[in-house]
């Protein structure tokens, strides 16, 4: 069928203000989400040019990757560390000066800006939403275009509303059969990385589909989309359908009365039309995975928990296999070794890939009645003030300190590590973060990236752990 | 930003693969308020033993014939990760301008280019050729003409590449992109016209 467009297809063509003869095109910018690690130049640009925020009400500024998360942190003049309370001060001051929405630290819609954008309604289907971040991708789950970009990206945003881009290629990932026990939306997304690469999206927009993907809460379906950009993607998928508009309505910055009607009308039209066409196609049935877990230090190093460390000298590709052995060094594992005789150290359970409610509720009711070991030290780390209050109402927070583990204020925290939560040289987690680099949570230190339960698992075990065992 | 044209300089071989942006500058380190001073820490993890804090002898551009290096021969997928900007601007500060490899992050490369780096797509073949003639220390001088778009490697053979059009012509010009793209300003406030009545609640 000609002329059936995909999802990424109707965003990009409804977004386009002009387009050269070389193909560059300029497409609008609805939506900009700001916070303090990659604004401040791009403020000071803007003053050094004398140019204003073009449209101040499409941004949103909020800090936390700087932030500390101990319980009662109080305000930004309470911050120790100068270096971050300067930083969260410029922001304060730049979104002041240019007139931008600003949520302070104390407020408590404070959090994550992936985990916040979506609950102020500020994520909508069908808009084009950018950040100074690579896990921009997140906002994908609701069918809005989304994908980080640099400090200059953001300055021109801020200065045109506007960016300069070519059109990404369509790849489709359709997801069949039912998760089994177990494995949640962070091990589906693991399997698809390992499948694809963490080069395997580069150029590509990828747009998840498939009655798994379907069957996923809009939070599992954030965790997806939020790590598409591990498999080289910048920009993920979901086509939006009820869940996202039950999810949507009524909050904050989403429209009212008629105005939903009529919005939720346009919303419809989005999903791809049958017979659309895709640069790349992969399918993935889940129906066999077990609960994901990686041994390297890229994110495509993944591997069952019931497996065990691989050896480089099965493989053939020498680029391959030298990043394999540099990774087990790093590491400092030892091929053959099963995966759940490796001792973590710490448990870090948060990061804009997993600290909504949804991921809360499953991390405790694995830690629910038992203890974290002796040896391990486990922080439980909600994605925003919100999430933190719904938690701690539903009595969360209780059954992870009765159980040993530490309830923080929200933030990025342990899992890039510039806030002072972090690895030392030489200790290992067990992280629902997105990123298993060397030094990310840390120099020196070694990640190995889990769904929440398995967390929790770890936690408790001491060492990596089978969470189905806990299930029994 | 500075403008690219041609630059003769010493090349340093990295050849590891998905050289991660954390790898090209940790997040410690984005505490700065500036675009400059980060050179001291580009590849910090690779460069200094993370619990003394000395610099590891091994790592390329600790070694003398490498300090210089303005140009970098690097494994496939160079600048995965995180949209730190923070990356191209500690490679810049160290004195880099030009990075080869076979494919690069796609964040990264708009970054890259916004801050006049010249990122050069190459095959495997021509990759492996120009990591052996980055390998010949103080001797491995190259050449990289972007008006020709025209690599002479350290024994003088040249290989050909491909640049997109626009981003070649802002590095030559060393054009700011803010300024191009202001000069659309009608086509921007009519599309805004056209979708405030067409989706009012984004304007609400």
């Amino acid at each position: 069928m000609s002329g059936a467009k995909t999802l990424f297809d109707k965003i990009w063509e409804s977004h386009l203000v002009d387009q050269q003869d070389d193909g560059t095109c300029l497409i609008y910018i609805d939506r900009q989400l700001i916070h303090e690690i990659t604004s401040a130049q791009a403020f000071d640009g803007l003053r050094e040019s004398g140019r204003k925020a073009r449209r101040p009400e499409a941004n949103l500024c909020v800090p936390d990757h700087n932030v500390p998360t101990t319980p009662g942190r109080g305000g930004t003049d309470e911050i120790e560390d100068d270096e971050s309370r300067i930083q969260l001060e410029v922001l304060e001051t730049n979104a002041a000066e240019f007139g931008l929405p600003y949520i302070s630290i104390n407020d408590e819609r404070q959090g994550i800006v992936h985990v916040i954008g979506p609950e102020q309604g500020f994520t909508q289907p069908g808009v084009t939403l950018v950040c100074g971040d690579s896990h921009t991708a997140t906002h994908g789950a609701f069918g809005a275009l989304a994908f980080g970009v640099g400090t200059s990206e953001v300055e021109h945003v801020l200065a045109t509303q506007t960016l300069i881009q070519r059109p990404a290629k369509n790849m489709r990932i359709t997801v069949t059969g039912a998760l089994p026990e177990g494995c949640t939306a962070k091990d589906l997304v693991l399997a698809i990385i390992g499948k694809i690469g963490t080069a395997g999206g580069t150029g590509h927009v990828i747009e998840y589909a498939g009655p798994a993907i379907e069957e996923l809460s809009m939070e599992g379906r954030m965790t997806v989309c939020n790590m598409t950009i591990e498999a080289g993607a910048r920009a993920g998928l979901v086509a939006p359908d009820e869940k996202t508009f039950e999810y949507l309505k009524g909050r904050p910055q989403c429209p009212k009365g008629a105005q939903w009607e009529a919005a939720v009308a346009h919303w419809r039209t989005l999903p791809s039309d049958a017979g659309a066409t895709y640069d790349t196609e992969i399918e993935l049935d889940v129906s066999e995975i077990v609960p994901q877990v990686t041994w390297g230090t890229s994110p495509e190093d993944e591997i069952g928990i019931t497996g065990v460390v691989p050896n480089p000298a099965d493989v053939d590709d020498a680029n391959r296999r030298s990043a394999m052995e540099r990774s087990l060094e790093y590491m400092d594992l030892k091929p053959g070794m099963k995966m759940t005789d490796i001792a973590v150290d710490k448990v870090f359970i948060g990061s804009c890939t997993n600290s909504r409610i949804e991921d809360m509720r499953a991390a405790a009711a694995i830690a629910k009645g038992r203890k974290v070991a002796d040896s391990v030290y486990a922080m439980v780390v909600p994605g925003s003030g919100l999430v933190k209050m719904q938690a701690e109402e539903e009595g969360l927070d209780k059954i992870f300190t009765e159980a040993g583990f530490h309830w923080r204020e929200p933030g990025c925290s342990m899992c890039l590590a510039m806030n002072g939560d972090m690895l030392q040289p030489g200790e290992r987690s067990a992280s629902t973060s997105n990123r298993n680099f060397e030094g990310r949570q840390g120099p020196g230190g070694r990640t190995h990236l889990v769904s929440p339960m398995m967390a929790a698992a770890a936690a408790i075990a001491g060492h990596l752990a089978d969470v189905r065992d806990l299930l029994k | 930003m500075d403008k690219f044209t041609k630059l003769t300089a010493v090349a340093a071989p990295l050849p590891i693969v998905n050289c991660d942006t954390d790898k090209i500058i940790p997040a410690r380190f984005l505490k700065t308020l500036t675009r400059t001073g980060l050179g001291k820490n580009l590849f910090d993890p690779l460069r200094y033993d993370p619990k003394t804090g000395e610099e590891n002898p091994d790592f390329v551009l600790n070694k003398p014939a490498y300090r210089n290096s303005e140009i970098l021969v690097a494994g496939h997928n160079f600048g995965c990760g995180s949209s730190r900007e923070h990356a191209p601007w500690a490679l810049l500060d160290f004195g880099i301008r030009c990075v080869i490899s076979t494919d690069f992050a796609d964040i990264f490369y708009n970054n890259s280019s916004k801050n006049g780096i010249l990122l050069i797509k190459v095959s495997p073949e021509e990759l492996e050729k120009l990591m052996d003639g980055a390998e010949r220390g103080a001797n491995a001088t190259m050449t990289v003409d972007l008006e020709n778009q025209e690599i002479t490697n350290s024994d003088g053979e040249k290989i050909t590449f491909e640049v997109d059009s626009f981003k070649k012509h802002c590095l030559l010009n060393g054009l700011d992109d803010i300024g191009l793209t202001l000069q659309k300003e009608t086509s921007i406030t009519s599309y805004e016209e056209k979708q405030k009545a067409s989706e009012p609640w984004l304007y609400a």
